[in-house]
């Protein structure tokens, strides 16, 4: 019964995804979508990325880093430049449909190098017990911003003019809500199976008590890297997300510490080790600041007061290690009387 | 088959083992006994390779374990129930003892390990899905054994089992570490518990400020002077 039910949840989920398609959908359709909200939702789906991606390393691995901005700098760079070079060449032009093919080729570049990034950074940051991993990505983060700051092909005017970064312009646009809803979709449903398998397990082990993990014969280091590797390649696969949005610039301010710390925030409210909790956080907390224009200038100190309200009344986050999961919600709504059975 | 010869080891400027030589034959259960800071935990981390040692030899049958690597001692038949009672905390009993096996690709063997080690810790099975973390000390010392068996070892390193324990739960466990010798498990005991540990093992090495000060039979250590003296506060 109980093995039954397990092997239907895919189908269930999926279910459950395609409903929500069709609601974006029928949002999308009815015209009641303006460009400004277009770009909103265009913004959550990103922000999912980073944020589900940020508790990887912070929720299941239990290790803080604070330049997540920067791995997202390199993907959104990297698949940047690649679109152009494709464009220039004449390999692909704009069109209509070929947005979408350009975008799925470049957005892998993008992931794959932010990767890279991510295990040049983890190998020596990873082996280390402790914080080091915090320092470190703190650097890692500034050192891109200034690195894309003065790199000539990144749009700037090279290090030897010493002026200030300019933006990259004329990137091409791809902003179809429907291919970056099953896309980020897919993202998020990757990271649930990977928290979910012995990979994840074996994560949580580590971040319970590394020494018994590695009496139990773990290679510590390299499932912290393998871990903070993956973290790294989503944030790149959000960066070309962003990249591609539709402003058709990027520029490394986008790309800030400040940014960083912005998704750490988020992804504390959610809940460290609650993929649905960043992904609830990461949504209201990009509406919310929208809905806000007009108190702008009080962002930053609303975010501080509920940070801090949230330490102290619920300090393992919103959400705590909650997971939402339909399997165990159905029963609930449809038939009263059924029991649900204790995990 | 297990054999350490002229072992030295350095934190940075400071050198903790100081050329040691211990055997541990088949079969054998032998104790390493010392106070606080001799650097009896440092000996077993160099044996599993959590801390690299500067010289000396680590054998294990045809192995030399300074250059195996630490995720691969497992799979030699040695496992490792490390210094105070290091469970998973968030995790079920049951869950903690399947990572004792994590790396074991064989599931049918891992099955029958976790009934062996339910058979032999009735307590656990009793307990499989609580929450590690809300065990009492001696559960929790349990499962960290059983998790050290979940690889059916030949050869178990223990580091104070007795930790923090109360004095009735200590007899516990010394009891339970008697009947895996009595099964047949080659077994290397670190303890500062000297007066348990001399009298279930059967040969014994006092550790002092990184360097072998005695050894020999355990039964003949707990009669030495020196040894009641300083260790048995008699």
């Amino acid at each position: 019964m109980l093995k039954n039910e397990k092997r239907k949840a895919p189908l269930l989920n999926f279910a459950a995804l395609a409903a929500l398609f069709a609601l974006l959908v029928l949002l999308m359709e009815s015209g009641v979508v303006s460009m400004y909200v277009r770009g909103i939702i265009v913004q959550c789906f990103y922000v999912i990325i980073m944020v589900t991606s940020l508790n990887l390393t912070m929720g299941f691995l239990g290790q803080l880093t604070l330049g997540h901005a920067g791995f997202m700098a390199v993907g959104a760079y990297t698949s940047a430049l690649v679109a152009k070079a494709l464009l220039q060449a004449n390999i692909l032009t704009v069109g209509p449909g070929s947005d979408i093919l350009l975008f799925l080729i470049c957005m892998p570049a993008g992931a794959l190098m932010a990767a890279l990034f991510g295990i040049l950074v983890g190998i020596p940051a990873l082996r280390l017990r402790g914080d080091y991993l915090a320092i470190i990505t703190l650097g890692f983060g500034e050192i891109i911003r200034v690195l894309i700051q003065n790199l000539k092909f990144a749009g700037s005017k090279g290090l030897a003019q010493g002026q200030a970064g300019q933006a990259l312009i004329g990137i091409p646009v791809m902003n179809n809500v429907y291919v970056l809803f099953w896309i980020a979709s897919l993202c998020v449903v990757v990271m649930f199976s990977f928290v979910r398998s012995k990979y994840g397990r074996t994560i949580m082990a580590i971040r319970e008590d590394d020494i018994a993990a590695s009496s139990v014969g773990l290679n510590n280091t390299y499932y912290k890297v393998f871990t903070f590797t993956i973290s790294a390649m989503f944030a790149g696969i959000a960066g070309a997300i962003f990249a591609f949005r539709g402003l058709g610039t990027l520029s490394q301010n986008d790309f800030s510490f400040l940014k960083s710390t912005d998704y750490v925030i988020m992804v504390v409210l959610g809940g460290m080790g609650s993929l649905t909790g960043s992904v609830v956080a990461a949504i209201v907390l990009s509406v919310l600041p929208e809905l806000l224009r007009a108190a702008e200038q009080y962002r930053m100190l609303v975010y501080s007061v509920v940070l801090i309200l949230v330490m102290i009344f619920r300090p393992a986050g919103l959400l705590g290690v909650y997971e939402f999961s339909i399997r165990k919600w159905l029963p609930r709504l449809f038939d009263k009387k059924e029991e649900v059975p204790k995990a | 088959m297990l054999s350490i010869k002229n072992l030295h080891i350095h934190y940075g400027a400071i050198h903790a083992i100081k050329g040691i030589s211990i055997t541990v034959n088949d079969g054998e259960m032998v104790s390493l006994i010392g106070a606080n800071g001799a650097g009896k935990t440092t000996i077993l981390h160099a044996v599993t390779g959590l801390k690299t040692a500067t010289s000396g030899e680590i054998r294990y049958d045809q192995y030399n374990l300074r250059t195996v690597e630490p995720s691969r001692i497992i799979s030699l038949g040695m496992a490792h129930v490390p210094e105070g009672r290091r469970v998973f905390q968030r995790m079920t009993v049951a869950e903690n003892l399947d990572m004792g096996a994590i790396t074991f690709k064989d599931k049918a063997r891992v099955e029958t390990n976790r009934e062996k080690v339910y058979a032999r810790f009735p307590r656990l099975k009793e307990r499989a899905r609580q929450i590690a973390g809300t065990l009492s000390g001696g559960e929790q010392q349990m499962l960290a054994t059983g998790r050290a068996l979940m690889t059916d070892p030949r050869v178990l390193l223990m580091d104070e089992p007795s930790m923090g324990l109360s004095p009735i739960l200590v007899k516990e466990i010394f009891g339970i570490i008697r009947t895996l010798h009595a099964a047949g498990i080659t077994i290397l005991l670190v303890e500062q518990n000297a007066r348990m540990a001399l009298s279930i093992a059967d040969r014994a090495y006092v550790l002092e400020t990184g360097a072998i000060s005695m050894q020999g039979k355990a039964s003949d250590l707990l009669r030495d002077d020196r040894v009641r003296r300083a260790y048995l506060g008699a």
